[in-house]
Order: C-alpha cells, then sequence, then structure tokens
C-alpha cells in the first residue's frame, strides 16, 4: 500500500482527537509523509450521541510525498450512530468500516436519527464492516485496575487506537511513552490506558477479522530532522524565530477567538523567549495594545478570526495612517457573522485588501501549508518593519489544524533581518523616507525625537497635522506606492506541472495541497495543466501579468465566492474558469479533478 | 537632554493651540506643561497618548512625545506602550465621551490591570468636538441638538466608575484652580501604577459655566470640600463647616455647633473603598463637591507583574536558542 487514510470519528467527548493525533506522531516518526485534518464542533460538549457533537480526525500518511489528507478515507472508525451518519457518505466504497456496535443501542439510534438500526438493514453492504463490542472489551481490558464504569468507557479511544496499530503495523511505543508521561501522577488510568492500546493490538492480531496488516512503507522524505507541525504552532514558532533574528521581543495582543486562540497558547508558553503575550478584553483592544508596542518599539503582532478582524478594523488604519509596522494574523473561519466558526474558508481576502475607511493600502501574505506559516510568519515581520506598514497574514482553519512533517531549518539557513531605529538628531523629520518610501522608526525614549502621530492626515515630512489638499494627494499616493514597490522586493509567482500547459490552475493560501495533487494527477493522465499558486496577493509579484498572458485558459479555484478571482480581473484583465465552494470544507481532489475535466 | 534646566517654554510645542478663546483646557494644559519640569524625568521620556475629542489635541501641544490615537482607545494603546517600554512617563488625556461612552471598557480594564499611566479626563458634561451633544456625564434633561426634549441618559460619576474599577489612584481637580491642579498632577505622576484624575472643564460654547455654582471664586469655599490627607472635611468661607458622618448618611454642619454624627478626617490610603465611595458620591447641591485625592492605595503594578513572568520563565528554561525551540516535542530523523 502506498497510501492509506484513516478517519477517527465519535462524540466530541471520545477523545478522537487524542487518538488521531498519536496515530499521526506515530506515523510520523515511522517516517511516512502524513497530512491531517481535524474536525471538530463549536460546542465544546454538544449533546452527547447527537450529530452536531460529531469530532473526527483524517490523517493521510503515505511513503510517498502527499499534500492533502485525503479526499475519501479507506478506513473509518466510527464510534457510535451519529459519528457513522456524519461519516459513511465520505467512506470509499469497499473501505473499512469499523464500528462500536455498543453504541448502538435504541437511544443512540434515535439521538442520530437513525429509524433502522444501519448495521442490520443492509445499508451498509458496499463497505467491509467491521462491528466490535469496544466498550465492552475495553472493560473487561481494563478490569484489573478496578477504575469506575465511567473512567473505563473513556478508554476505549484507546483500545480503537490499538487495532488501527495492528492494522497499519505501527510500533505502539511512542503511544506508551506518552501515557506514561500524561498519566504519570495517576497510576491507576496511566495503566488502563495502556492496558487498552494493548488489548486493541492484541485483539486485532489474534482475532483475525483483519486478514492481513496493510504495510505503508516509510516515505523518501529529504534527509533531515523532521518534527509535525500544525499550522498554528507553525505560525507562533515563526513569529518567535523573527523577533529571535531580529533581537526585539514581540508583542502579542489578542482576544480568545477559535480558530485563533492557540496561536495565544503557543505564544504565552514561550515567556522565556522574552514574548510578552496580552489578553486584551477585547478585539479593538488587541489591536491597540499591538499598535502601543509597535510604537515602543517592539515586533508587534495581533491575532484573530474574521470577526475580529471587523473589530480591528479602525484600528489598522490607524497603523496604516501613522506607518508603524503591525502584523495581523487572520486564521480565517466561515462566515459571515459568527458563521461557523471551527469550519475553514477563504473569504476575508477582500476584507484584509479593502475592509478599512479611505484609501488604506495593507500588504496580504497568505501562506499554502503549515509549514510556510512559519516562514510566512517571518516574512511578515520582515516587510512590516523595512516598509513600515501593516500587514495581514491570512491562514484558514484548515491549515491552522492540519498538521504536516516539519523539516527543521538551520538556523544559518533563516532570512536575515536587520531593525533600526531612528538615531538622536537635530531637525528630525519623523515623516522623512528612505529610498524605499518608509518613514523613520523613532521610539520614545529616544533624546532629540519628541514628536507627535496620529490618525488625522499629516504634512509630509513634518508630520504636523494637514488639511492641504495637494499634501493628502502626496501622502495618500506615497502610502500606496511604498506598498506597491513591495512587489521588487518578494519572489515571483512560480509554475508547478506540465511546462506545455495551456490551462493554469490558480489558487491562493491554504488550498495548495489539493490543487497542487490535482495537478500532479492530471499531469499523469496527460492533462496539460500547471499551476500558479499565489502568496503574496498584495502586491502580486512583479511577473504575474506576464505569468498569466502565457496561457490559454486560466481556472481559479478558492474557498468563496471569487475573492482572488476579482482581483485578477481587476488588475489583470484577464477571463477564467472559476471553481468556488463555500461549505467550510477544504477541497477534494475530485472535485477539482472533475471540474478540470469538464472544461 | 539636560533636564535639570527644563523650564515650561521647553515642553511647549511650535504648534499653534486651536480650542475655543475661553476654552477651560488652555489652563489645563498651562498646568500641565508647568509641572512637567518638576517631574524629575527626562523630556524624551515622556508620552501623551490621546483619544478624539477637544480635550484629545493635546498632545500636539506638548513638546513631548505624544500619538493621537483613535476614539476611546487611547488606554489600551497606552497600554501597548507602557508594556513594551516601562520606564517611560506615559500621560493619557480624554474627555467625558473619549473615556466613559466609546472607550468605557478601556477605561475599566486600564485601571483594574493597574498599568502605571496617568489618565487626565476633562469633563464639561457634553460632546464639543462633534458641536454639542449630550454626553455620559450630561445632567438628565440636558437639551441638545440630539436631545431637544431632554437627555434620558442617567449621567454616571466618572470617580465612581473609577473606584468601581479599582483604580489605584482617584482625584477630582478643576479648570479654574490651576494651583490645585498642579498638586495633584504632581500627585498622580508620583503615585506608581494607574492614575485616574477627573477634571472639571469648561466647555464655553456648548456648555459654558456648567460648573460655575461650584467652583466660581465667590461660592467656591461653600460648594466644594477640598481633601487633605489627615485633614478633616472642613469648608466655607470661614472653615466653619463640617462634613459628618451619621449611619449611612453624610451631611454638613457647622463646626461650633455640630451635628449628630462624627465629622470626618480624611484617608485616602485606606484599603477599603467604602470611605472613598462614600465621598465620591458627594453631589452639589446637596452636598459640597469634593475635590483632591479621593484614594490613593499601593498595589502591584501590571507592567513589574509581566517583567517577573519572563523573568522566572527564564530561570526556568534558560535556553531561548531557536534550535531548542525547533526541536521542542517529538522529532525523527530521516536518513
Amino acid at each position: 500500500m502506498e497510501s492509506a487514510t484513516i478517519r477517527f470519528s465519535g462524540d466530541s467527548g471520545d477523545g478522537m482527537q487524542l487518538t488521531g493525533t498519536q496515530f499521526t506522531n506515530t506515523s510520523a516518526n515511522f517516517g511516512n509523509d502524513i497530512s491531517t485534518f481535524p474536525d471538530f464542533p463549536a460546542e465544546i460538549r454538544a449533546p452527547a450521541g447527537t450529530v452536531p457533537g460529531v469530532s473526527g480526525f483524517q490523517i493521510n500518511f503515505s511513503t510517498h510525498d502527499i499534500h492533502t489528507p485525503g479526499d475519501r478515507p479507506n478506513v473509518l472508525v466510527a464510534m457510535n450512530p451519529a459519528a457513522l451518519k456524519a461519516n459513511v457518505a465520505d467512506l470509499e466504497d469497499g473501505g473499512l468500516l469499523l464500528i462500536n456496535s455498543d453504541a448502538f443501542t435504541k437511544v443512540n439510534l434515535k439521538k442520530a436519527e437513525y429509524e433502522v438500526n444501519p448495521l442490520e438493514d443492509g445499508s451498509l453492504d458496499r463497505f467491509r464492516l467491521i462491528p466490535m463490542a469496544l466498550t465492552e472489551l475495553t472493560h473487561r481490558a481494563v478490569e484489573p485496575t478496578g477504575i469506575s464504569k465511567k473512567e473505563a468507557d473513556r478508554c476505549k479511544n484507546f483500545f480503537a487506537l490499538g487495532i488501527m496499530y495492528y492494522l497499519f503495523d505501527r510500533n505502539l511505543e511512542l503511544s506508551l511513552t506518552w501515557i506514561d508521561k500524561k498519566f504519570g501522577k495517576v497510576p491507576d488510568i496511566k495503566e488502563a490506558n495502556r492496558l487498552a492500546l494493548l488489548a486493541g493490538y492484541n485483539f486485532a492480531d489474534t482475532t483475525e477479522i483483519f486478514a492481513d496488516a496493510y504495510q505503508v512503507p516509510a516515505a523518501n522524505l529529504k534527509k533531515g530532522n523532521y518534527r509535525s507541525l500544525t499550522g498554528n504552532q507553525a505560525v507562533a514558532m515563526g513569529f518567535i524565530t523573527a523577533s529571535k533574528l531580529a533581537g526585539r521581543p514581540l508583542f502579542y495582543g489578542s482576544y480568545p477567538i477559535t480558530p485563533a486562540s492557540d496561536v495565544l497558547h503557543e505564544l504565552a508558553r514561550h515567556r522565556h523567549f522574552g514574548v510578552q503575550t496580552f489578553q486584551a478584553e477585547d478585539e479593538i483592544a488587541a489591536v491597540c495594545a499591538a499598535i502601543g508596542a509597535a510604537y515602543g518599539g517592539h515586533l508587534a503582532l495581533t491575532g484573530t478570526s474574521g470577526p475580529g478582524i471587523c473589530l480591528k478594523a479602525e484600528a489598522i488604519n490607524l497603523a496604516v495612517m501613522t506607518e508603524l509596522p503591525l502584523v495581523i494574523l487572520n486564521v480565517q473561519r466561515a462566515g459571515p457573522s459568527t458563521g461557523m466558526p471551527t469550519k475553514t474558508e477563504q473569504s476575508d481576502l477582500l476584507q484584509a485588501m479593502y475592509g478599512r475607511n479611505g484609501s488604506s493600502p495593507c500588504v496580504v501574505l497568505a501562506p499554502a501549508t503549515p509549514g510556510e506559516c512559519f516562514t510566512f510568519a517571518i516574512e511578515a515581520f520582515r516587510l512590516a518593519t523595512k516598509y513600515m506598514v501593516p500587514v495581514f497574514l491570512l491562514s484558514d482553519g484548515y491549515i491552522a489544524n492540519g498538521a504536516e512533517p516539519w523539516r527543521i531549518p538551520n538556523e544559518a539557513d533563516l532570512p536575515k533581518f536587520e531593525i533600526t531605529y531612528a538615531e538622536s538628531q537635530e531637525n528630525f523629520q519623523p515623516y522623512s523616507r528612505n529610498n524605499h518610501l518608509a518613514r523613520p522608526w523613532a521610539v520614545p525614549g529616544t533624546p532629540g525625537l519628541e514628536h507627535r502621530i496620529g490618525g488625522l492626515e499629516k504634512a509630509h515630512l513634518s508630520g504636523n497635522v494637514s488639511y492641504d489638499p495637494g499634501n493628502h494627494q502626496l501622502m495618500t499616493d506615497y502610502r500606496a506606492m511604498k506598498v506597491r514597490n513591495i512587489r521588487e522586493d518578494i519572489p515571483g509567482l512560480e509554475i508547478y506541472g506540465d511546462p506545455e500547459a495551456e490551462t493554469l490552475l490558480v489558487g491562493w493560501g491554504g488550498t495548495y495541497g489539493a490543487l497542487f495533487t490535482a495537478v500532479q494527477n492530471q499531469n499523469k493522465q496527460g492533462k496539460k495543466v500547471a499551476g500558479a499558486h499565489f502568496r503574496y496577493i498584495n502586491p502580486f509579484p512583479a511577473n504575474t501579468a506576464e505569468v498569466l498572458a502565457r496561457y490559454k485558459r486560466i481556472v481559479v479555484a478558492e474557498l468563496n465566492e471569487g475573492q482572488l478571482d476579482f482581483l485578477l480581473k481587476a488588475q489583470f484583465n484577464i477571463q477564467t474558469h472559476t471553481l468556488f465552494k463555500v461549505q467550510g470544507k477544504p477541497f477534494m481532489v475530485r472535485e477539482i479533478i472533475d471540474f478540470l475535466n469538464a472544461l | 537632554m539636560a533636564e535639570a534646566t527644563l523650564t515650561k517654554k521647553d515642553f511647549q510645542s511650535d504648534q499653534i493651540v486651536r480650542w475655543c478663546p475661553g476654552c477651560g483646557d488652555y489652563a489645563i494644559l498651562a498646568a500641565i506643561q508647568s509641572v512637567m519640569p518638576n517631574l524629575g524625568v527626562p523630556k524624551e521620556k515622556i508620552v501623551f497618548v490621546s483619544g478624539i475629542g477637544c480635550s484629545s489635541r493635546f498632545p500636539y501641544y506638548m513638546n513631548t512625545y505624544g500619538f493621537h490615537t483613535i476614539h476611546g482607545r487611547a488606554p489600551a494603546i497606552a497600554t501597548g506602550l507602557k508594556l513594551s517600554n516601562p520606564d517611560l512617563q506615559v500621560f493619557v488625556v480624554t474627555g467625558d465621551g473619549d473615556g466613559l461612552s466609546i472607550g468605557g471598557n478601556h477605561l475599566l480594564h486600564v485601571l483594574r490591570r493597574n498599568i502605571d499611566v496617568k489618565i487626565l479626563l476633562f469633563n464639561n458634561k457634553v460632546y464639543g468636538l462633534t458641536k454639542g451633544q449630550y454626553s455620559p456625564t450630561s445632567d438628565l434633561g440636558f437639551k441638545t441638538k440630539s436631545s431637544p426634549m431632554g437627555s434620558l441618559d442617567q449621567p454616571i460619576n466618572p470617580i465612581r466608575i473609577a473606584l468601581a474599577s479599582e483604580a489605584s489612584f482617584v482625584a477630582r481637580t478643576y479648570d479654574a484652580n490651576i494651583k490645585h491642579m498642579t498638586e495633584t498632577f504632581e500627585k498622580a505622576a508620583a503615585h506608581k501604577g494607574s492614575a485616574f484624575i477627573e477634571i472639571l472643564q469648561n466647555c464655553v460654547i456648548f456648555n459654558k459655566d456648567v460648573f460655575n455654582d461650584i467652583y466660581e471664586r465667590d461660592v467656591r469655599s461653600d460648594h466644594m470640600v477640598h481633601l487633605e490627607e489627615g485633614e478633616p472635611l472642613v469648608f466655607g468661607a470661614e472653615s466653619d463647616k463640617g462634613v459628618f458622618l451619621d449611619g449611612f448618611s453624610l451631611k454638613t454642619g457647622s463646626l461650633e455647633a455640630p451635628p449628630a454624627g462624627q465629622l470626618l478626617t480624611h484617608q485616602p490610603n485606606q484599603e477599603s473603598p467604602i470611605y472613598a465611595n462614600l465621598l465620591a458620591a458627594m453631589e452639589y447641591p446637596q452636598l459640597p463637591l469634593p475635590v483632591g485625592v479621593f484614594r490613593k492605595v499601593p498595589r502591584p503594578g501590571y507592567e513589574a507583574g509581566v517583567q517577573g513572568q519572563i523573568a522566572q520563565a527564564r530561570t526556568k528554561q534558560p535556553d531561548d536558542s531557536l534550535q531548542t525551540l525547533f526541536h521542542s516535542g517529538d522529532t525523527w530523523e530521516v536518513k
């Protein structure tokens, strides 16, 4: 077997995220390439047994280089009827369906709105159905520890994990070590989880329910040290790295919001790097405190998701006007309004571009993979501090929570960037500009540079308040030119796929894995398709017009109703075919291939 | 740079002051500028941060660092600035609209965190810059263009808001008395932690002479009581009247023939906020209006707390190399 996709699904209290993460880490350690997709409800504990309360974790692991968590699982683990109902439509025909039959009680079937028990009505015949009394088996396995029935119930995820470890010939060592560490202080719970994991493994081994264990050999990844990383972890690590490279402390102003809160948690536990995290009273205070810290000479960051950006818009404009370096992380989720907080979407691009009063140019960046969240966190600060401008970093729920193996970089290979503050001088001009149009970063505390800034239009050079018509034109032009000129300081748009292609598949940000895989797949079929993926959106790379002009047919695919498409049409006057999706779910490779084939 | 020789003039910027002729802000500006040389803080370490409104033009007239921000948010911006550079002496200039309406939330939180900033809230009981609408401190029934039949909004008392927010220093002063303003500002600057100062300020255009019944020279001594630490609450032109506590209520009476109850002695440093709240509830004309320092208590500062946690984390995990950061968690090698 070259690759396999497993989805663990159960109640949000069943520990499916944990089970998925354990399988991921073990497979990554084994040397597979991996890609994951956790999918969970916004409610911490939605009513048990209901479809809205189902939590899932999908992992694709492979002997090859992979770029998506897989379209359709080959194996589905469903811990109750609701999990089956929510997920069975995705399972491939002939796929392995492992079910906890103990959970298929009258009450649970009713909660999941099944009129007939699907284990008995033949509706699952197209799968390799394996019903198992997981609850009962787990209870028996952990009996020697004497823990309560309720506690024993909570071990059944490890029993299921044990089965999967047998089925895919994984080593138990990593998970056993994890259990020892996690439950070290509660010996009976530790022992129970160990027993459940081992029992699951041995049960699968001895009962011969599964004909064979599958082998997914290690992938041929580039040499080096690896770790598994989600986008949220990567972005946090990137910001800390930027702070170390620049030699300036990081300040993070934030207000808890899904799916960005993990960045706050991640940064909060890195205080030994000099990181200050400030949990503000609201989104506005979070960005304002960051602006205050930027004024004070720190690397200033605020992070949130779409609704938070709405609240921050006025303050972001203050950073535009005062030309202070500020990085704004938006882990996009499905909107509008509260929308679907735990689901992914790419619909805040135009908000980043235009969602403020007046002409308000900001730099807009969008990492394409969890790993790129690291590099683009550094890039965001490089550009913000070099050009004295706010920079948006658009991640999304999909890459924020999805994990992939990340090759640990050498420090020497990391980009360098230096920060210079204005030094004491006579006749300081706070709105003078250097050759790339940035104004000086004059930090309070520096003698002789006392000056006033603010949201009112500023006179060129002196920075005094100005209502002069010509000056407003000039300053508006400067702010726009400063951002536009950045295209000379960023890499050009790269093409992948068939060099002779006539069709170009275009996307941006977190959809890269699916789009890249679709192009690869098309090329294998002999189809002349290439791809181009935007990470820099404002400004677009300098060669964008020239690249787009080379193709007869341009297909824009994005998880919104045409926001990149709108920008490309406006700036480059092109015709496009469009594939838009707003379902709170990432693209499936199949959807893209089908669309391309139908053109 | 040579702070020893600084004078009031050194703190005047080259900008023309654009408040209306007769505005109370001129006196406040003069008082602040005269206090600056006495703080013992070099000019480059002083920052004025303001929101939006007439009062918030203040930073442009100070020859220090200044940041004229957005409506209501000055406390939040000042918080970030102070956290990034705890050595700075930061003043926040705000008004009754900026600080208590749009920015009410930030005022509450900067005070409860005890961020070391000095907040000057200019209270003129009206919106000035937007031309005369009622504000959160306007009296019930106040007629303006936006309340032609009278304001229906219950006014709030800034001092009571500050106390409810656990402010460690709370004071009131007034634009008609430069000496009192100067003394109050100096006390506030010397306090470690948040200082909140309500400044009664006269808007000559939209709410002219609103405080005259209280602070005009000829009525001042009868209609105000000056709070002096350790001194009895005595007022009147002849200092012959006092404020007495009788049961749960305050009343005034002559010192010669005192009423039932106890003559209050001012104790701003009581840990309990009960006494300060009692004073804060004193409103003219029922009682003389208190001015001076209501409350002044030591409380741990937020900035020191943040620095302390960073130091503690560094002691526990001295290794802050990137390689260690990258290798935290499970890693594996591909050969």
